[in-house]
C-alpha cells in the first residue's frame, strides 16, 4: 500500500516496541483506540502541557504573579488537581520549591488536563471515581489510552501524601510492628526498599504494599503508570523514581535522592493511617476469641 | 568515527550470530558439561573491554540548543555510568571481550534479557545518539536519504510529523528512532521504551533521539515537544543518516 493513500497513522506494538505505519482505513473503522491518529487532526499530546493558570485560589506560599490568572476561564473538568498538603517550599532542603512547582505544577497538572480532555472528547467512561477509573482503563493488562493518565494523577496525589515535611525516622505502632514481622527488622525493610529502588530500570514507581491474599507488607516497584491498585494490593506508601522527581535537585544521584527520602521525606503517620484503613478490608490478626 | 560505528554494525548483520562457549557457559544454556560461568574475584582496576566513547565534538559545541551541563551529566555521568556497570557485569564472563552489538544480542536471549543487556544496549544507544547530532545541525536531508524519505513517507515534512509524535508519545523512558527495515526494505519510525533498540528487532537503525527525561530535563524540563523540535531543527546530523543508510544497504545488498 503506498504511502499516498492514506493519512492515517496506525501503531502496531509489540512488546517494548512500537512501529509507525500507514493505515489501511481510516481511523474511525480502525476500531483500535488510541493506536491510530488522523494527520490532519492535531494530535493530544498527553501530559506535556506548559503551565496554565490554576483553577483554585493558592494561598500566600503559593500565590503565582500570573496575568493570565486575571482571565475569567471557562473550566469544565471531570477531575481536579489537588495540591499537595503542604506548602511547595516545606519539603526544603531535601525536595526543593523549585521541583514542587515544576513536578505538581506541570506534570502533574498536565496529567489532570489531558485526563480531562480524553473525558471531553468521549466521556463513556464518565461517572468513575479515580480508583475505579484506573482498574477500568487498566483493562486487565490491555490498557485504554486513558489509562496512562489516570494512574498517573492518582500516583502523584498519594505520592504527595506520602511525604511530609519533618518526615523520616521511624514508623510507630502497628505499624512498625507489622514491618518488623514480615521483614524481620526496620533496617532490613529500609535496606530492602532502597535496593529495590535503585535496582528500577526505566521509569517507575516503589512501593510499600499490603497483600491482600497474603495478608503482609511487601516491597512492590511499577513501571511507568502502573500502579498496585490494578493486582487489588492495598498501597501504603509510594516513591515516584521518573527522572523528573529528582533530576533537578539530585540529577543522576538516585542513591542520595531515595535515602533522603527515607530519612527525611516519608511521612510514616500517612502510612499508617492507610494501614488502619485497609485493616477494614484486610484482616491482619488472628481473631481473640473470648474465652467463656 | 562515524564510518567506524557503521562498519561494526554491518559486520553484525551479514553473518548470523554465532558463538562458542569455550570456557564457560550461561546458566541459561543446555551444554551442560561445562562449568557455569562465574565471576573471577578481581581487585583493582576493571579491564573489561568497553569503552566510554566520547561524543565527536566538544561538549560544548552544541551550545546554545543542547547545553554543556547535559551534555556534563549525560555523557559524563549516565553514559559513563552504564559503561562502568557493563564492564562489572561482564568481567569473567563470556561476554568479556565479545564486541558491544554481540554482548546485545546475546544478552537481549529472544526477549528474555540477561542482566547485561539494559546497560550493554544503553551504552550502544547512547553512543549511536552522540553521532547522531552535530554542531550547526538541522536542515533537510539530500541524495538518495531524501529520495527514499520521499517515497516511503511522502515527504520530509511527513517524516517529521511521524517522529515527533513518535518521541511525543513514548510514554515513560526510551527512544524514537528511524530504522531501515531489512525485509520490507523502508524506512520506519519507531518508538522503543527503556533500553530496546532495533538491533535486537533486526532493523538498521539510522537515527535515534534520547526521551529518557534525563536528556532533556535541565534544559527543557518537562517541556519534550520543545526538545523534540530543537533536536530536529537545530542538531540532527543527516549526514550521519546518510552515510548510516548507505552502510545498510551495502550489506544487505552484500548478503
Amino acid at each position: 500500500m503506498s504511502w499516498s493513500s492514506s493519512n492515517y497513522l496506525c501503531l502496531s506494538s509489540s512488546s517494548s516496541v512500537t512501529r509507525f505505519s500507514r493505515c489501511k482505513s481510516p481511523c474511525e473503522s480502525e476500531g483500535q483506540r488510541g493506536k491510530c491518529h488522523d494527520l490532519n487532526r492535531p494530535t493530544n499530546i498527553s501530559a506535556y502541557n506548559s503551565l496554565k493558570p490554576p483553577s483554585f485560589k493558592l494561598d500566600k506560599g503559593q500565590r503565582r504573579n500570573d496575568h493570565a490568572l486575571k482571565k475569567p476561564r471557562n473550566i469544565s473538568a471531570y477531575y481536579s488537581l489537588k495540591p499537595p498538603p503542604y506548602k511547595f517550599d516545606a519539603l526544603e532542603p531535601y525536595m526543593s520549591k523549585r521541583t514542587l512547582e515544576v513536578h505538581w505544577g506541570e506534570h502533574h497538572r498536565g496529567y489532570v488536563e489531558s485526563l480531562n480532555k480524553y473525558l471531553g472528547k468521549d466521556d463513556i467512561l464518565y461517572g468513575y471515581t479515580l480508583d475505579e477509573l484506573i482498574r477500568v482503563t487498566y483493562n486487565n493488562g490491555n490498557p485504554l489510552p486513558e489509562y496512562n493518565v489516570a494512574a498517573q494523577v492518582w500516583n502523584h496525589d498519594f505520592f504527595w501524601e506520602s511525604m511530609q515535611p519533618g518526615g523520616g525516622n521511624l514508623p510507630i505502632l502497628g505499624l512498625l510492628e507489622q514491618i518488623e514481622k514480615d521483614f524481620g527488622s526496620f533496617s532490613n525493610f529500609r535496606e530492602e526498599f532502597i535496593e529495590t529502588a535503585l535496582t528500577l530500570f526505566g521509569s517507575g514507581w516503589v512501593w510499600l504494599v499490603l497483600k491482600r491474599n497474603e495478608k503482609r507488607l511487601a516491597i512492590a516497584t511499577t513501571t511507568n503508570a502502573v500502579t498496585p491498585l490494578v493486582w487489588d494490593d492495598i498501597p501504603l506508601l509510594s516513591l515516584d523514581m521518573w527522572e523528573h522527581a529528582y533530576y533537578l535537585d539530585y540529577k543522576n544521584d538516585k542513591a542520595r535522592y531515595v535515602n533522603v527520602f527515607m530519612d527525611h521525606l516519608v511521612s510514616w503517620n500517612a502510612a499508617l493511617a492507610r494501614m488502619a484503613r485497609a485493616q477494614s478490608f484486610v484482616n491482619l490478626g488472628e481473631p481473640k476469641i473470648p474465652v467463656a | 568515527m562515524v564510518m567506524a560505528s557503521v562498519t561494526t554494525l554491518a559486520s553484525h548483520l551479514t553473518s548470523t550470530f554465532t558463538y562458542a562457549p569455550e570456557f564457560c557457559r550461561l546458566s541459561q544454556s543446555s551444554h551442560s558439561s561445562q562449568r557455569p560461568c562465574t565471576r573471577k574475584s578481581v581487585s583493582g582496576t576493571i579491564s573489561a573491554s568497553i569503552d566510554l566513547k566520547p561524543p565527536p565534538y566538544a561538549l560544548d559545541a552544541l551550545e546554545p540548543h543542547m547545553s554543556k551541563e547535559t551534555l556534563e551529566y549525560h555523557w559524563g555521568k549516565h553514559h559513563r555510568g552504564y559503561v562502568n556497570n557493563l564492564n562489572k557485569q561482564i568481567e569473567g564472563t563470556e561476554l568479556d571481550k565479545m564486541s558491544l552489538e554481540s554482548i546485545i544480542l546475546a544478552s537481549h536471549n529472544k526477549g528474555d534479557i540477561l542482566p547485561a543487556f539494559n546497560n550493554a544496549a544503553q551504552v550502544w544507544n547512547h553512543e549511536f545518539f552522540w553521532e547522531s547530532m552535530k554542531p550547526g545541525g538541522g536542515g533537510k536531508p539530500s541524495g538518495e536519504l531524501l529520495e527514499l524519505i520521499n517515497r516511503d513517507f511522502g515527504s520530509f515534512e511527513a517524516l517529521i510529523q511521524e517522529f515527533k509524535l513518535a518521541a511525543t508519545t513514548q510514554f515513560g523512558s526510551g527512544w524514537a528512532w528511524l530504522v531501515y527495515d531489512i525485509e520490507d526494505k523502508k524506512l520506519v519510525v519507531l518508538k522503543s521504551s527503556n533500553a530496546i533498540n532495533p538491533l535486537v528487532l533486526g532493523s538498521y537503525p539510522l537515527l535515534t533521539l534520547d526521551v529518557w527525561e534525563h536528556a532533556y530535563y535541565l534544559d527543557f524540563k518537562n517541556l519534550r515537544p520543545d526538545y523534540i523540535s530543537t533536536f530536529l531543527d537545530k542538531l540532527v546530523s543527516w549526514d550521519a543518516v546518510s552515510s548510516r543508510l548507505e552502510a545498510a544497504k551495502a550489506s544487505i545488498e552484500g548478503k
